[in-house]
């Protein structure tokens, strides 16, 4: 027979459940709310710290100056040299990593043999785990003389050097974000590709590469954050120098790389200072964006 | 000569013994029906004729296929080039997702047969066999997942249609859809048969009757009986069919 009536011992029961469910439940909303907090925070003190710097330079200057002369007289903090110092890197990362890096996530994920596919999965995240100091010293002393001596170069210090170690940085994750693109294509998919007598490279590039296309942009946008957002490897192979680059054989000076170097001379509250915050923003807004574009991309197929 | 002629054939998933002995002829344009218990290797047969059982690692075959009398495990066998001629249509309609006219193009377009221009009228030709093009004709670069199960199904024919193929696999083509729908297929499949050789499985006994010409009883990987149909469901040799068609198992 059902018991209706609770005894007072499962009211207790009951009542230190909802204690502890109410208790989990708010712990929870503040750990959410604490990492909503902690960005507020920093993009607030980004914000008065970088706006600082429009008291004393005007914006226009700031976004279209060509020269980046922090510690001249008069200064200048012109951003646009290490704007384009940034996107030029990145852009060379993007074009050599993306296609180098979807055709490796096929490799894995289609071609290889099944009982080799491990390795090779275990080898592109093996990638990821240098740490990108060494992987910048590393650069330093092969790639770049490579780059000198190949393209005939006074020096190896170029946009190109900075391209290709960030390709290889950005390379896990473009990697395994295509390959679980890959994965989630329905096996169906395949099969009636097969089934029509298509070939697998026929059926890699007309049904499933259309098929996991927002999961390839995804991980492309990803990659390209994590290009943009890199400082030390690219600091050190780059030739750290703060002028307009007009080609991947010129050297160039990235945002990151210059945050990185100068902020431990720029003295605490000087224009120089707040320059540098104010770089932290547009950086920000840059690395904001291609996630948005990426979480837009990935969530517009749901 | 046969359409289909299978001789002792065996086939080994690494050490499962899946099809044993297995040996038929299947004419041409007729309906033949492959009925029998779950697992007992109905897909695994189908999937040997258009060598989809290639995909799979670990699996041997044994014994002889030949199509048209030609081996199609032979060395000079294009796999391309055998599928193309062997269209299989799924049990769960899978069409890419790709436009509705993308879907049918995609065969032709694989196989270069036809110049864009033509690819127009191959379209229609062959949603109109399937008795889609009246309603989808404005709705052509829609994409084909938005389509019902029933027509999703049918643009799969109409997508094998495209490279004239001349057997058509079917594996339980209507399991996933309802009763109606699953007429409208079993109507089609009469008025393919004209043209195509076609071998269906079924978990469906009302259907095989319905539908088929010949009928292929399976156990446990052996093909216990095969024949005319009106006399697989009046007559049976075999007790075990007999048991089966009646209901007693499976
Ligand atoms: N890829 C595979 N690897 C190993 N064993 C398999 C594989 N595919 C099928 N089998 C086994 O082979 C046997 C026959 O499978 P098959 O799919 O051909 O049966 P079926 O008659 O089509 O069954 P159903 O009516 O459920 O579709 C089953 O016992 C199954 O477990
Ligand atoms: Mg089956």
């Amino acid at each position: 027979m059902l018991r209706i009536f609770k005894t007072r011992e499962t009211i207790t029961k009951i009542q230190q459940r909802q204690i502890s469910e109410f208790i989990i439940e708010k712990l929870i909303f503040l750990s959410g709310l604490a990492s909503v907090l902690f960005v507020i925070l920093i993009f607030v003190f980004l914000l008065k710290e970088g706006v600082s710097l429009f008291k004393t330079v005007s914006l226009k200057d700031f976004l279209i100056g060509k020269f980046w002369y922090p510690i001249s007289d008069p200064p200048r903090f012109g951003v646009l040299p290490l704007l384009m110092g940034s996107l030029w890197v990145t852009l060379g990362a993007v074009l050599i990593a993306v296609p180098l890096g979807l055709g490796c996530a096929i490799f894995i994920g289609q071609i290889v043999p099944r009982s080799l596919r491990d390795y090779f999965k275990a080898g592109v995240e093996l990638l990821a785990a240098i740490p990108s100091v060494v992987l910048g010293f590393v650069g330093l002393v092969t790639l770049v003389p490579l780059v000198r001596h190949l393209f005939h170069l006074r020096s190896g210090l170029t946009v190109l050097s900075g391209s290709l170690m960030l390709a290889f940085m950005a390379m896990p994750t473009i990697v395994s974000i295509i390959e679980d693109a890959f994965n989630a294509v329905p096996k169906s998919y395949r099969e009636g590709s097969f089934a029509l007598g298509a070939t697998q490279w026929q059926t890699i590039y007309r049904v499933l590469i259309p098929a996991a296309a927002p999961g390839i942009l995804a991980g492309v946008m990803l990659g390209m954050g994590r290009v943009i957002g890199e400082t030390m490897a690219v600091m050190m192979i780059t030739g750290n120098a703060a002028i307009l680059p007009k080609s991947f054989f010129d050297p160039a000076r990235t945002m990151t790389a210059t945050i990185a170097a100068e902020m431990g001379e720029a003295v605490r509250g000087s224009s120089h200072y707040f320059a540098l915050f104010a770089i932290g923003i547009v950086l920000f807004l840059i690395t904001f964006l291609v996630n948005l574009v990426a979480d837009f991309v990935l969530h517009r197929k749901k | 000569m046969s359409k289909i002629h299978v001789q002792d054939l065996n086939l080994y998933y690494s050490s499962f013994h899946a099809l044993k002995d297995v040996s038929m002829n299947i004419e041409a344009c007729r309906i033949t029906s492959m009925i029998g218990p779950s697992g007992c290797g109905k897909s695994t047969l189908l999937r040997v004729f258009n060598r989809m059982n290639d995909l799979i690692d670990g699996v041997r075959i044994e014994g002889e296929v030949l199509i048209d009398g030609k081996n199609i495990f032979g060395r000079d066998i294009l796999l391309s080039e055998l599928r193309k001629r062997i269209g299989m249509v799924f049990q769960r309609p899978n069409p890419f997702p790709i436009s509705i006219f993308e879907n049918v193009a995609y065969g032709p377009r694989v196989h270069g047969l036809a110049k864009s221009k033509d690819l127009e009228g191959l379209v229609e030709r062959c949603l109109s066999a399937v008795e889609l093009w009246e309603v989808l004709k404005d709705k052509l670069h829609h994409s084909a997942l938005s389509l019902s199960g029933e027509q999703q199904q049918r643009l799969c024919i109409a997508r094998l249609l495209a490279i004239e193929p001349d057997v058509l696999l079917m594996d339980e083509p209507c399991s996933a859809l309802d009763p109606i729908a699953t007429a409208k297929i079993e109507e089609l499949c009469f008025q393919l048969k004209e043209r195509y050789t076609i071998v269906i499985v079924t978990h469906n006994m009302q259907q095989a009757a319905r539908i088929s010409d010949d009928v292929g009883f399976m156990l446990l990987g052996e093909l216990v009986e095969f024949g005319q149909t009106d006399k697989i469901f009046t007559n049976p040799v075999d007790q075990r069919t007999n048991d089966y068609i009646s209901g007693r198992f499976g």
